[in-house]
């Protein structure tokens, strides 16, 4: 049964996937993207990661690509159908399929038996999170602040200078 | 219960995908998408091995989760960064197409 669910949603992830680099019209690729995050989200719940699958979905599907949408929307343009690829595009093909050559053996041949499976409590993980990684966690509080701050300034409209 | 493997070949095929986007793709849109794409194999890797493997050390069982917890905040980061520099690049040459952007190309 975990065998049947983890092949239908690596079919969906990865079709999706397919679909954000092949797609031609933009907002089908941000469509297809959401498919593949939603997707990653199952994949999450199939390994016993509860709140990761929660903050998926709630990150992925609902804000990221809602940003993304936004940035498909504000920069519509007449040219969006005949900029989507570029003339290497063989070549990239090439090279990706290379890395796959290298990546893909050398996680068969390493192969990790996983000793068992378990389950992260939702108290296990705030409380690692509050004492363990509390100083990354500060850290990543102040890099969200900070990239905040840095999108407004630079997206904002500059009236001192027209 | 599904093999660690297998989901360390599913992150290889995404994170290649991803790669691919990167690659190949001209709108600088579609360039973010696939830095996603590439990002969330990474987060199904970590989480898989950190719910395969028993912790050692000083490492819990589910600090691979943590690890992606932040990956998933810079993530969130990098796209509203992304969506304002690509707003000031189409404000001001009105193109996302990024083989257009070659000002500091030398």
């Amino acid at each position: 049964m975990a065998w049947f669910i983890f092949i239908s949603l690596a079919v969906l992830t990865i079709a999706g996937a397919l679909g954000v680099v092949v797609a031609r019209n933009v907002v089908h690729a941000a469509l297809a993207l959401l498919v593949s995050l939603i997707a990653v989200a199952g994949i999450y719940l199939v390994l016993f990661a509860e709140f990761l699958a929660l903050v998926q979905v709630l990150i992925y599907g609902g804000a990221i690509i809602i940003v993304l949408m936004f940035a498909i929307m504000l920069t519509r343009n007449t040219d969006y159908p005949k900029i989507s690829d570029n003339k290497q595009w063989p070549l990239a093909a090439l090279a990706a399929l290379a890395f796959l050559g290298v990546l893909a053996p050398s996680f068969i041949i390493n192969r990790v038996e996983g000793t068992k499976s378990h389950n992260a409590s939702f108290e296990g993980i705030g409380e690692s999170l509050f004492t363990t990684w509390a100083v990354p966690f500060e850290i990543a509080s102040l890099v969200l602040l900070v990239a905040l701050i840095g999108a407004i300034i630079i997206a904002r409209s500059d009236e001192e200078e027209n | 219960m599904v093999d660690l493997v297998w989901f360390q070949l599913l992150s290889a095929i995404l994170f290649v995908i991803g790669l691919y986007g990167v690659m190949a793709r001209r709108s600088a849109v579609l360039i973010i998408m696939s830095i996603e794409l590439m990002l969330n194999a990474v987060n199904i890797n970590l989480i898989a091995a950190a719910s395969h493997m028993e912790g050692t050390g000083k490492f819990s069982d589910f600090d691979g989760q943590l690890i992606a917890i932040f990956i998933i905040t810079v993530a969130a980061a990098e796209v509203g960064l992304a969506l304002a520099i690509i707003l000031r690049m189409f404000k001001n040459r009105s193109t996302v197409n990024v083989d257009e952007i070659n000002l500091m190309k030398w």
